[in-house]
């Protein structure tokens, strides 16, 4: 469905290289998580896959259709949720949805359906400076899916909550994603997020930005933290990771 | 009780400053007609509430007012919207307007006698200038400030430019849009009495012009007490309009 082919960046032409050579597809209903320190060029990826930042060299297609701008079939969730904070939560949800051509009782259908999905249903009128960390995200996720996008992208979506509404979200998005099918891209730097919620991880390594791994998780859809599945590939990823972080010190000495 | 305490400052404030003025003159030996003791301007004040003239004037000198603030207010918001989204056109505007917001809205008056006539315009022709300014400078400023993850959900979202205007730029600069309104105000009302100078037969202004001319102070310092009061009042007014402001978009970060 997406297809990232050789894709090179960088912000000016004597500046480092923030992405180099970066070559990935991602399958229809696939939920991919890149994994990487801060600084690897993840969310630059992101930002490219979205539409927002133009790539250098390469290309990277939708249904073989080069994205140039940001459009509504992939919609980003922003790290901060991005919801207007001077309008309610029924009006946020509604944002996307005012300029398609949809009657005034479809467009309040569709968003009652969506703030029910996320639990919200009953805020519908609250601010969201009245809401908590955890439902300005979930407001914000159901003002994504009430846009019925193809592709969601996510750049560290539970970064600022704290554990338990953390796996909560989580286990929400999980079920939302089984039952909607959309396909996600998930920028973290949370190896048990990666694990918990993706069919595939990609780890990026800095300087300059590119893939370092690519690990199929074959595991049920249905996870748990505990399972030695689970403890096994959180192992492997966790070795990627002191590799990585030997090398740069031999370098220094 | 609350409102009592709230109140004896301000009562205190203008007992002292009515002692004051009875001060001086005792002092200073001044003649009543030179230097007005407070008794004789409320008598003249007295007087012309009593026969009703000073409502007249006050009625046609808001109605000046609000026409020239309000026509700026629409017209200086709509430029700084458009300004503000371009910065290209804003680089070549910025300078001819700091070339202009210096000059005293006075100094075009015997332009603006020329060009409007005499009556209602040049007053409001003056106001318009005065407050037209400030409101421009503060939205553009407020534009340019604008969360830019506002800009990329719209431009995620597929919004029109004029969309992104109208759902995006003008209700996230309006806080700041808000501070440029109260700041017009205040120089707009100041202006009123000068551009009433000009050419008009009724207001405040010309009561002041009129008073002058026949030597009676008690009445020009009437006239001056009720301009205070009055414009004490459009400020009080703006207050609330900007805590409603507050209430809204304040508790949003």
């Amino acid at each position: 469905m997406i297809d990232i082919r050789n894709v090179s960046k960088s912000y000016s032409e004597q500046g480092p290289t923030v992405l180099q050579d970066i070559s990935f597809d991602i399958k229809k209903g696939e939920v991919i998580a890149i994994l990487g320190k801060s600084g690897c060029g993840k969310s630059t990826l992101l930002n490219c896959i979205g539409g927002f930042e133009a790539v250098n060299n390469g290309q990277i297609l939708l249904d073989e259709v080069s994205i140039r701008k940001p459009s509504k079939r992939c919609i980003m969730l922003m790290q901060n949720y991005g919801l207007l904070p001077w309008r309610s939560v029924r009006k946020n949800v509604e944002l996307g949805i005012e300029n398609i051509s949809l009657s005034k009782q479809e467009i309040s259908e569709r968003t009652l359906h969506y703030l029910r999905m996320v639990g919200l249903e009953d805020r519908a009128n609250a601010l969201p400076s009245e809401l908590s960390g955890g439902m300005q995200q979930r407001v914000a996720i159901a003002r994504a899916l009430a846009m019925q996008p193809e592709v969601i992208l996510m750049d560290e979506p539970f970064g600022a909550l704290d554990t338990f509404t953390r796996y909560y979200l989580q286990d929400e998005l999980m079920q939302i994603q089984r039952r909607e099918k959309m396909t996600i891209v998930l920028v973290t730097h949370d190896i048990d997020e990666a694990i918990y919620l993706a069919d595939r991880i990609l780890i990026m390594k800095p300087n300059p930005g590119e893939i370092h791994k690519e690990i199929v998780l074959r595991l049920p859809k249905e996870r748990n933290r505990a399972d030695a599945d689970f403890q096994h590939y959180r192992e492997l990823i966790f070795n990627e990771f002191q590799f990585t972080h030997e090398t740069t010190i031999e370098f220094n000495i | 009780m609350a409102k009592v305490k709230k109140l004896s400052p301000i009562a205190i404030g203008f007992i002292l400053l009515l002692v004051f003025w009875q001060f001086a003159i005792f002092i200073g030996g001044h003649q009543s007609a030179l230097f007005p003791p407070p008794l004789k301007v409320g008598e003249a004040l007295l007087a012309i509430i009593s026969d009703g003239s000073l409502f007249a004037h006050i009625q046609i000198s808001l109605f000046r007012f609000f026409s020239g603030y309000l026509a700026a207010v629409i017209v200086a918001v709509i430029l700084g919207l458009l300004l503000g989204r371009s910065m290209l056109v804003w680089k070549v505007v910025d300078p001819i307007v700091q070339v202009l917001r210096p000059v005293s809205p006075i100094a075009w008056s015997p332009f603006i006698v020329l060009w409007f006539g005499i009556g209602n315009m040049p007053a409001i022709v003056i106001i318009f200038i005065a407050a037209f300014f400030p409101v421009l400078l503060s939205t553009v400023s407020a534009v340019k400030k604008v969360d830019r993850t506002y800009l990329r959900i719209a431009s995620n979202f597929e919004m029109s430019p004029f969309e992104t205007l109208r759902k995006i730029v003008l209700p996230a600069s309006f806080p700041m849009i808000a501070n440029g309104l109260h700041m017009a105000l205040g120089s707009a009302w100041i202006f009123l009495v000068a551009g009433e100078m000009v050419g008009a037969q009724s207001g405040l202004g010309f009561l002041i012009i009129d008073a002058r001319n026949s030597l009676s102070l008690d009445l020009v310092m009437a006239c001056i007490v009720v301009i205070g009061v009055l414009g004490l009042a459009l400020d009080k007014g703006i207050h609330y309009f900007e805590s409603w402001v507050n209430r809204i978009w304040g508790s949003a970060k």
